[in-house]
């Protein structure tokens, strides 16, 4: 029996059932970690030693916690104590941090194991994982095709089954968008809702802080664990706990989804909008009622998100001088670059005005769209990426090209709303297409609600990866 | 040709808080060995973020109230962006569009005559951290201790309606008094808790509109020095003047050795700071109840007090003021006026009894200098004849000391009090000795 393709839940089962132990299922995706990675290039730092230590460790114990032994990747942006963390960033390549975040601690705290550290976009910058100073993670639907970015090796392990599930950060895209080409279930939580504290900061008013799974259960079992504040970041809402759990069982009938009429243009791909034709038949099935909504700033949305997120760029990455720890400047790569000569020219007096001021204006613009639509509908649903993952190279000289890929992730940042990407199916070429699910502020218990709906009538995420 | 002198302050006060601005660590004292009241947030590592803290927040409103601002209801803190080895974030944490304070004032009197100084904001950032160039194993190094990192500080800034370096200097010492009454900071010079930076300039008398370039000295640490680098610019900026130049727009230290100022860096290179709001903090907001409980928690100021103490006590002014400027002085004096009602002692003999004294206020209950009050004024007098008496013995057994003191060596008197004392024991009160011996004398 191969253990590697479980879901948490068939992990979770199977150690009731001890029909395994934390040593071996550790072992296990180590061992498949060991036979992969080194052509995948998911994994850029192995914590093995460590979570070896801790399985025979949690295995000499009464099995405690929702993620009791349940193996785990971790975005190479989220500091973890006393194993190096890179942002994929020559900056960082030898840092070895102090501390580690409040996500990883609660993931730790609730019986996860890591088995290392993730392959990303330098710091989080980019929509294919090609910005990364670490080379290239593949994906493993096409090895000649990029994973999506900015979270690529977390979208790769999932759905190589290297981990049962991984970390991301979500600044305009960088977790739905890779879900959505590697057929993987990609959380994108409400701003506010988990704890930013650890992770290293891309554009702050943006950053969300979410993960990669290989069901829905799965990613509201997840959320459970690390939704919450913490008495360190201070954009946390005080909220009480909920259960995401709840209400995966419920049906979805009567309930209003909205098809933003902007998502769905011309630019959509023929595979994409078939897919997305096919799942939206499939919600009606379950009893959706499907009804057209607008969100008439759309357009707008790359603009504003390209001078807000790089203006918080050059601030965030000012710390990285090479004076306390890491490297000298010299050592950003292009892209990082960009964004700091982006950011603080639009931030400099005289421009400030005409930039980073319009742009915030047309931001409460974007998110009285979304508000309005809630109005109309319980949720949204929307294709993640107008066209299913492209060839290496074939974006990575064109930034601008590179950037319009999150043409349908990035306004959801801009709200702060939550969204889940869920597989929806394949292209021809057999490339995996995804379909995201959006709601109104902290309504991830309802999106849970109907991805797993969606998922149990679907059932495209039991396809899995020729490998 | 006279010129009119133009200075505005900036004044940055370290706030007593407990702990940080941003983070869990405690507030450092000096006592604290390099580098060990630090945490992630304020060595500003990477993921690190801001976690305000309301005791230093709400500090700084109550200073603001306590100079008469208007509180901005709607604020927010903004990211000023420079680089600065001591820096750790690349940017402070500060305020600049929407201070919690704005549009204050403070009353002074120079020389007797009174005058508004207008604050033009009072906000909220955080310190940095220190930076000390020292040598160590031969080499030049410099040394970043970030103890300070993310102290809370508070900063104040005036109207250019100062005129004199006297103003300043009474300006600041009004403020001090102020803060310290408030209790959010020591705001002790040595210590650093209260950095000043003048902004000079000069015009010509009739002149109404502010001269076209200022000076801006930095970090200056004494009310003395203050006055002493006004003085030091209005001089060179006069003669300037005077060959015609306008003296350059420039940061200048005040060096106290040489008791000059130098220059250190000019307009050219002066900072685009890049402003925006932070967005790791989300905006503070303030109701009118809570602005009304923060101005309960404001005690009388010592201006009032003075004016209070004056009228209600019948002291006067001058010891009024000398009770007020400390807090604590005032308070103990008040005590001590409450408990000699009891005694039948008058405020005014309190007043001046603890001015001329010098009571230690902090170890002394005031119930026990109040018996002392007491047990002086109860000294029995003895009979004028005895007394008469025992000073003519005196003197006949002390002719040369009679003789001493009429040709001129008044000291004598002590020495003569003591013989009294010692020819009559019960004789206790000096001053009905003194009164007799001199009137004898003549």
């Amino acid at each position: 029996m191969d253990i590697t393709n479980l879901t948490i839940t068939e992990i979770i089962d199977g150690y009731k059932e001890k029909k395994f132990s934390v040593s071996e299922i550790v072992s296990s995706y180590l061992e498949r970690i060991e036979k992969l990675n080194p052509e995948l290039n998911a994994f850029i730092t192995l914590d093995a030693q460590n979570a070896k230590k801790k399985a025979k460790d949690l295995d000499s114990k009464t099995p405690n916690g929702a993620l009791y032994g349940i193996p785990l990747g971790i975005k190479d942006m989220f500091l973890t104590k006393g194993v190096r963390t890179t942002a994929s960033s020559n900056v960082l390549r030898d840092y070895i941090p102090p501390y580690s975040g409040t996500v990883v601690n609660v993931l730790e705290e609730a019986g996860a194991i890591s088995l290392g550290k993730l392959n990303c976009d330098a710091w989080a910058h980019g929509s294919s994982g090609e910005n990364s100073d670490f080379g290239n993670t593949l994906n493993p639907w096409n090895k000649e095709r990029v994973p999506g970015g900015s979270s690529s090796g977390s979208a790769a392990a999932v759905a190589a089954s290297l981990v049962p599930f991984s970390t991301g950060t979500d600044t305009g895209g960088s977790i739905r968008l890779p879900a959505s080409f590697t057929n993987t279930v990609g959380l994108k939580p409400t701003y506010g809702l988990v704890s930013r504290y650890g992770v290293i900061s891309m554009a702050s008013s943006l950053d969300s802080i979410g993960h990669f799974s290989k069901t829905v259960e799965d990613s509201a079992r997840i959320l459970n664990v690390t939704a919450g504040a913490d008495g360190y970041d201070s954009t946390l809402a005080k909220r009480d706990k909920e259960n995401y759990m709840e209400d995966l069982k419920k049906e979805i009938k009567g309930l209003r989804i909205g098809i933003p009429k902007e998502y769905v243009s011309d630019a959509l791909d023929k595979d994409t909008k078939q897919a997305f034709e096919k799942s939206i038949k499939a919600l009606e099935e379950l009893g959706a009622q499907i009804i057209e909504v607008s969100l008439p700033n759309t357009d707008h949305a790359i603009a504003t998100y390209y001078i807000l997120q790089p203006s918080e760029v050059s601030s965030n990455l000012a710390r990285y001088d090479g004076i306390r720890f890491g490297k000298d400047r010299s050592y950003f790569g292009k892209e990082a670059k960009r964004r700091i000569m982006l950011g603080t020219f639009t931030l400099s007096s005289g421009y400030y005005d005409a930039y980073y001021k319009k742009a915030m204006q047309v931001r409460t613009l974007i998110i009285k769209d979304f508000k309005d639509a809630f109005e109309k509908a319980d949720a949204l649903v929307a294709p993640v990426s107008p066209t299913p993952a492209w060839k290496f190279g074939e974006k990575a000289d064109d930034p601008l090209q590179m950037y319009l890929s999150d043409l349908l992730t990035v306004p959801i940042n801009l709200a702060g709303v939550p969204a889940i990407s869920v597989p929806a199916g394949f292209s021809e070429g057999k490339l995996p297409i995804g379909i995201q699910f959006i709601g109104p502020h902290f309504s991830e218990k309802l999106l849970f609600r109907i991805g797993s709906q969606f998922e149990s009538k679907t059932e495209h995420y039991k396809e899995l990866p020729n490998l | 040709m006279s010129y009119e002198t133009i200075v505005g302050l900036e004044i940055h006060v370290e706030l007593s808080t407990l702990g940080k601005m941003f983070c869990r660590c405690k507030n450092p004292t000096l006592a604290d060995k390099p580098n060990t009241t630090t945490c992630p947030t304020c060595l500003g590592l990477p993921g690190a973020l801001p976690y305000t803290n309301q005791q230093a927040i709400d500090s700084c409103v109550k200073i603001a109230l306590a100079l008469g601002c208007k509180i901005n209801k709607d604020s927010f803190f903004e990211r000023k962006n420079y680089f600065y080895p001591d820096l750790a974030k690349g940017f402070q944490t500060s305020q600049f569009l929407h201070p919690f304070g704005e549009h204050g004032k403070l009353e002074i009197e120079v020389n007797g005559t009174k005058k508004t100084i207008g604050i033009t904001r009072v906000h909220m950032e955080e310190d940095t951290g220190k930076l000390t160039h020292s040598r160590l194993d031969g080499k030049d190094v410099s040394l970043i201790d970030f103890n300070r990192s993310g102290v809370p500080l508070v900063e104040i800034v005036t109207e250019p309606d100062i005129r004199s370096g006297e103003e300043a200097k009474e300006f600041l010492t009004r403020l001090q008094r102020i803060i310290r009454y408030l209790n959010v900071s020591d705001a002790d010079m040595e210590k650093g808790h209260m950095r000043l930076e003048p902004n000079i300039s000069l015009r010509k008398p009739g002149e109404t509109k502010l001269p076209k370039y200022k000076v801006e000295v930095k970090n200056i640490n004494s009310f003395k020095f203050v006055d002493k680098a006004i003085k030091y610019e209005q001089k060179r900026h006069e003669q300037l003047l005077e060959e015609g130049e306008t003296p350059t727009q420039e940061t200048r230290g005040w060096n106290e050795f040489k008791n000059k100022t130098v220059s250190q860096r000019s307009k050219e290179e002066a900072h685009d700071y890049r402003y925006f709001p932070e967005p790791d903090i989300p905006p503070i907001e303030f109701t009118d109840s809570q602005i009304e409980i923060l101005q309960t928690q404001i005690p009388e100021l010592p201006d009032e007090r003075r004016k209070r103490l004056a009228k209600d006590y019948g002291i006067k002014n001058l010891d009024a003021e000398i009770l007020t400027r400390e807090k604590a002085q005032a308070d103990y004096f008040e005590d001590m006026v409450e408990i000699g009602k009891r005694h039948g002692i008058k405020a005014t003999k309190i007043a001046s009894y603890l001015i001329n004294k010098k009571v230690d206020v902090k170890d002394t209950p005031p119930a026990s200098v109040i018996k002392q009050i007491v047990e002086e004024e109860n000294i029995e007098t003895i009979d004028d004849s005895k007394l008469e008496q025992a000073i003519s013995e005196v003197f006949e057994q002390n002719i040369q000391a009679v003789k001493d003191y009429k040709s001129g060596k008044n000291q004598v008197i002590g020495f003569l009090i003591g013989m009294v004392k010692r020819a009559l024991p019960e004789a206790k009160d000096n001053d009905q000795i003194r009164k007799k011996l001199t009137e004898m004398l003549e």
